[in-house]
């Protein structure tokens, strides 16, 4: 399950079924803000949830299948990569699947 | 601040020459991008020093920075992924302080001493700062409130000042083009402007007194107050800016002071390392420092045959002269100086001009076209049948003739008007045609005819393609027209007309009607159905799903599938999220009519949930900011009041005016119907906001002039309904739609009205455009005397988006979605908007 000293290592963040689709949800996972996206095809993705232009809530923000768009000025980022495709900085990636019984989990570095 | 790009070349094999580049701006990069071009990098190692803390960017675009048209992220040139993927080492935010020409050193601020083999210098200029008394502290920085333009930083500091402690009244110093582009731009933000300026006319480098003073017209038009011969003589305050003494004049209160009067070349590296400086540093037809074999200089802070120039257009020309010497790729290579037709457009007005002003000899020509109603002047001077000089201003349709006359000396028609105008001659089209591919379509980006026909040969054929390829039209915005004709003209005829700019959201290739119709046809019902079926390869797209939804909504009502992820944050929570990521609660009051009950529970519940700000919107109603989302449903349910939508696209609300029953004007009962309006359109979706308003007699106290729809009692009982009006970002009057006898014929013919709107604008376009576009005549037509024989079928269509309805906080009760409340602002919190 979860952490070595720094939190690295896998966490699980309960049910898929929290996570509306399409849509996006923010969780806390030893200190860092992480915001989980369940796609429409079924697959999540998860990056950093404060969005580094002013802030604004990365969970809030309308996706598709390859970027989320925040929610304050619509500045675009990649899923996959954090990379912003509108010349914000990027967020953090961090790779995440849904485990056997329907959890989350998402691994932090 | 140093971003560090690969290092992982200066191994010790690298025996590359080092080239130093001082000053990252547009000059400075453009130089190393034309020695990359001539594969510089093999012979070259790169280092660039640049004083702003960033990449490159594009200084022109400033001006739609400050005006907010532009975010300063979108106008960089050239990102820190370019100098990595590059190979160049950027120290960014750090400033070069001397150079040591006999051990080819550079020392920078950061303590660094840089070896050098070829070095350029690139450095620019500044805002001048004139001698006025109180400009700067005691500390000797400038006074807050004070600020120059010229950088990134300059502008976001008057942007964020302009916004804050409600900032009335500028001054801008200097009626140049800076000083027009700054008034223009602060205007933006609510703020008044006076731009002082110490010559005669406005933009007296570019034009002569006529031309000055048709512009001066079109400045005050925008309303913006310009004083002429006019010197500041002081900046007034002391801790801050409160105004400004000129002399012989009174003086001017304001809050903020902007300096655009005039640049001056940064030359003092150069002046303490012993390099020869007069107005600028001096350069040879080489772009080379004299007796400086390794020296280059490049762009505004260059003298060149004792020509210091101001403008872009010059340095792209210097850049590649300056590439072809320092890699050897063509020694034959020279610079001659740039003639320097300008091409601009500033506060919005396009203003062209080159050589001379006036005439000066008796046998020069003059020919002069003046109308300064609509912002109209061209003056041609003539000089053995050759152009020496032009001034157009709000008129640019022929300067891409006249520029190439003017630089190549073409003779010109016997009928000399038709210099100034196409007289059913040889058109534009022809005119285009004639250009030399190597004349310069855009001049912010130095664009030639021929880099824009080659982009069209190799196969890109709509206009925005050609444009995001080559950058042309994309500085000052002057040339569009001209870019767009090239296109035409290369493309043959075959230009794919900007398709996507028709769609009627970016991610399905559409347009509204056509959209409408296959959604009808396919019975496609969710947002995702739509992408399913119309979008290239079914794929979603994040920023059509708002408007997909909204326009399914419309069309489906109660049929709709209301998938919630295809709607924007507000809508999925039913309250506007605000910049720190809490959100506002407003009420319905429906026609700004409240009860002491209500405020009594209003009050209950702010102190409940310790609403930081409570607050009167300009729609007539009560705002609770600051509330979390977890917090929204209990406040719903605290509140007990349905939702006021203010945070949709949507009907929003119906201001209106005491009227008829209290007032001793009134002669309608403005009230009661404003109540009417809301009630029975509330929470319509529509392409955008919908804001009403009702007034009881042609006082007009609830501003009916200015709404989407806005109502009017006047005498005799009869109601006049205006559409189209706005007094937000834009302003319109409305256009008079129709008068009618009684209120239930107000409610009809609005709620057709917007109807009709709903099923014909484009996505986000406000009344205030949608009107103009489709005309009032076509709409009276539609609308009032059922011209096209729909009526009925508006009417029935909006009857089914009323019955529809149903308040979104009845959600508090029964989540529509698992975690729909749930925060998204995870533990120690953003950015705080200050509470009051
Ligand atoms: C608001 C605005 C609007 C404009 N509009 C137009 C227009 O519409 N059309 C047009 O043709 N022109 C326009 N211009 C002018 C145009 O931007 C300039 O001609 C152009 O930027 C000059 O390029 P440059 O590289 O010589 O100077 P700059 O772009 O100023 O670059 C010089 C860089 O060098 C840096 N630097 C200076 N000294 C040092 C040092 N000692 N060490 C390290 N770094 C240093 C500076 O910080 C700066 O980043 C406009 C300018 C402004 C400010
Ligand atoms: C006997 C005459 C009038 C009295 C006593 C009066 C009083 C007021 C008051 C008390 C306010 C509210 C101010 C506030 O919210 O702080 C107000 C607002 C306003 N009044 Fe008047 N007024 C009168 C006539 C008029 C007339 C004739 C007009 C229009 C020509 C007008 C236009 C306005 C407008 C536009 C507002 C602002 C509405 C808003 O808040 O959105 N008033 N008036
Ligand atoms: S618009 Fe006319 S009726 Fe309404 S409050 Fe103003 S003065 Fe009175
Ligand atoms: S805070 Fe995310 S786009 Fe501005």
């Amino acid at each position: 399950m979860s952490a070595g000293l720094s939190g690295g290592g896998l966490h699980v963040l309960g049910p898929v079924d929290q996570i509306p689709v399409g849509e996006g949800r923010a969780y806390g996972v030893a200190g860092e803000q992480i915001a989980v996206f369940r796609l429409r095809d079924g697959s999540l993705r998860a990056v950093s949830a404060v969005c580094p232009h002013k802030g604004g809530p990365i969970a809030d923000g309308t996706i598709d299948r390859d970027v989320v768009m925040c929610p304050l000025h619509q500045h675009a980022f990649d899923l996959e990569t954090g990379c912003s495709t509108t010349g914000a900085g990027p967020l953090r990636s961090y790779p995440v699947f849904a485990d056997g019984s329907q959890n989350v989990v998402v691994r932090l570095p | 601040m140093t971003a560090l790009a690969s290092r992982g070349r200066s191994t010790p094999a690298d025996t590359r020459r080092r080239l130093v580049v001082i000053g990252n701006g547009m000059a400075g990069a453009r130089a190393v991008e034309e020695i990359l071009a001539r594969g510089g990098a093999v012979q070259h190692r790169i280092t660039m020093f640049g004083d702003e803390p960033y990449g490159n960017y594009n200084r022109i675009m400033l001006s739609h920075v400050l005006s907010g048209e532009e975010d300063a992220g979108g106008i960089f040139l050239n990102s820190l992924d370019w100098y990595r993927e590059n190979g160049i080492t950027l120290h960014a935010g750090v400033r070069v302080e001397k150079i040591d020409r006999f051990a080819k050193l550079v020392f920078s601020d950061d303590g660094r001493a840089t070896p050098y083999n070829v070095l350029i210098i690139a450095t620019g200029s500044r805002s001048s700062m004139p001698a006025v008394e109180g400009l700067y502290t005691p500390g000797g920085r400038l006074l807050p409130g004070v600020f120059a333009f010229r950088t990134i930083d300059d502008t976001q500091g008057m942007v964020s000042y302009a916004q804050q402690d409600h900032q009335r009244r500028a001054v801008v110093i200097g009626g140049g083009l800076l000083g027009l582009e700054a008034a223009r731009g602060l205007q933006s933000h609510g703020v008044g402007v006076d731009v002082v300026h110490s010559g005669g006319h406005l933009m007296n480098a570019q034009m002569g007194p006529d031309g000055g003073a048709v512009l001066r017209r079109s400045v005050e038009a925008l309303g913006i107050r310009v004083h002429t011969s006019s010197r500041t003589t002081a900046i007034l305050g002391g801790d801050k800016v409160r105004g400004v003494q000129l002399r012989d004049q009174p003086d001017i209160d304001c809050d903020l002071v902007v300096v655009a009067a005039g640049i001056r070349p940064n030359v003092e590296v150069a002046v303490t390392s012993g390099l020869p400086v007069e107005r600028a540093i001096v350069v040879d037809d080489h772009m080379r420092v004299p007796d400086e074999d390794e020296i280059y200089a490049v762009g505004e802070c260059v003298q060149h045959r004792g020509e210091v120039y101001g403008l872009v257009a010059p340095l792209w020309e210097q850049a590649a002269v300056l590439a072809d010497h320092v890699t050897g790729a063509d020694p034959s290579s020279v610079y001659l100086g740039s003639r320097t037709a300008t091409k601009l457009k500033v506060a919005g007005v396009d203003v062209a001009s080159m050589g001379l002003q006036a005439p000066e000899r008796d046998t020069d020509e003059h020919v002069v076209f003046s109308e300064p109603s609509r912002g109209v002047f061209k003056s041609i001077v003539i000089r053995d049948s050759k152009i020496v000089g032009a001034t157009l201003l709000g008129d640019s349709r022929k300067v891409a003739y006249l520029t190439q006359a003017f630089d190549r000396g073409l003779p010109l028609p016997e009928e000399r008007v038709s210099l100034l105008f196409d007289l059913g001659g040889p058109g534009e089209e022809a005119g285009v045609a004639e250009l030399d591919g190597d004349a310069q379509v855009c001049n912010c980006n130095g664009v030639s005819k021929r880099a824009i026909t080659d982009t069209v040969r190799g196969g890109c054929t709509t206009l925005s393609g050609v444009m995001d390829v080559t950058r042309a039209g994309k500085g000052c915005g002057s040339c569009k027209l001209l870019v767009r004709q090239v296109v035409e003209w290369a493309a043959d005829g075959a230009v794919d007309e900007d398709p996507a700019a028709a769609y009627y959201v970016p991610g399905v290739p559409l347009e509204k009607a056509a959209l409408m119709s296959a959604i009808r046809d396919q019975g496609l019902r969710s947002v995702s159905a739509v992408f399913a079926a119309l979008a290239p390869a079914g794929a979603e797209d994040a920023k059509s799903k708002m408007g997909l939804a909204s326009l399914l909504k419309m069309m489906w009502a109660g049929e709709y599938i209301d998938e919630r992820d295809a709607r924007f944050v507000n809508d999925r929570v039913h309250a506007n999220i605000q910049r720190d990521g809490t959100f506002s609660v407003v009420p319905q009051m429906k026609g700004g009519v409240t009860s002491p009950e209500q405020l009594r529970r209003i009050a209950d519940v702010a102190d409940k949930y310790n609403i930081p700000m409570v607050k009167l919107t300009g729609g007539q109603r009560i705002d609770l900011l600051g509330v979390p989302k977890e917090d929204l449903p209990k406040v719903w349910a605290d509140l007990g009041m349905p939702s006021g939508y203010a945070y949709g696209k949507s009907f929003r609300t119906v201001k209106t005016c005491v009227g008829q029953e209290f007032c001793r004007f009134g002669t309608g009962d403005s009230t009661k119907l404003g109540i009417e309006i809301e009630s029975r359109f509330q929470g319509i979706e529509s392409p955008a906001k919908l804001k009403l308003a009702v007034s009881g007699c042609p006082r007009n106290c609830a501003e009916s002039l200015v709404k989407d729809v806005g109502v009017v009692a006047v005498d005799g009982g009869r109601w006049e309904i205006y559409i189209g009006g706005a007094a937000g970002a834009h302003i319109r009057k409305g256009d008079l739609l129709a008068t009618v006898d009684d209120p239930g014929t107000v409610t009809l013919l609005a709620g057709r009205f917007m109807q009709y709107y709903r099923e014909h604008a484009n996505w986000l376009e406000r009344t205030y455009s949608f009107v103009p576009r489709v005309g009032i005549e076509h709409l009276r037509a539609v609308i009032v005397d059922d011209a096209e024989g729909i009526a009925a079928g508006l009417d029935e269509a909006m009857q089914r988006s009323v019955d529809s309805y149903t308040d979104p906080w009845a959600e508090r009760n029964d989540p529509f979605t698992p975690g729909q409340f749930r925060t998204s602002l995870p533990l120690e919190v953003l950015p705080r908007v200050p509470v009051r």
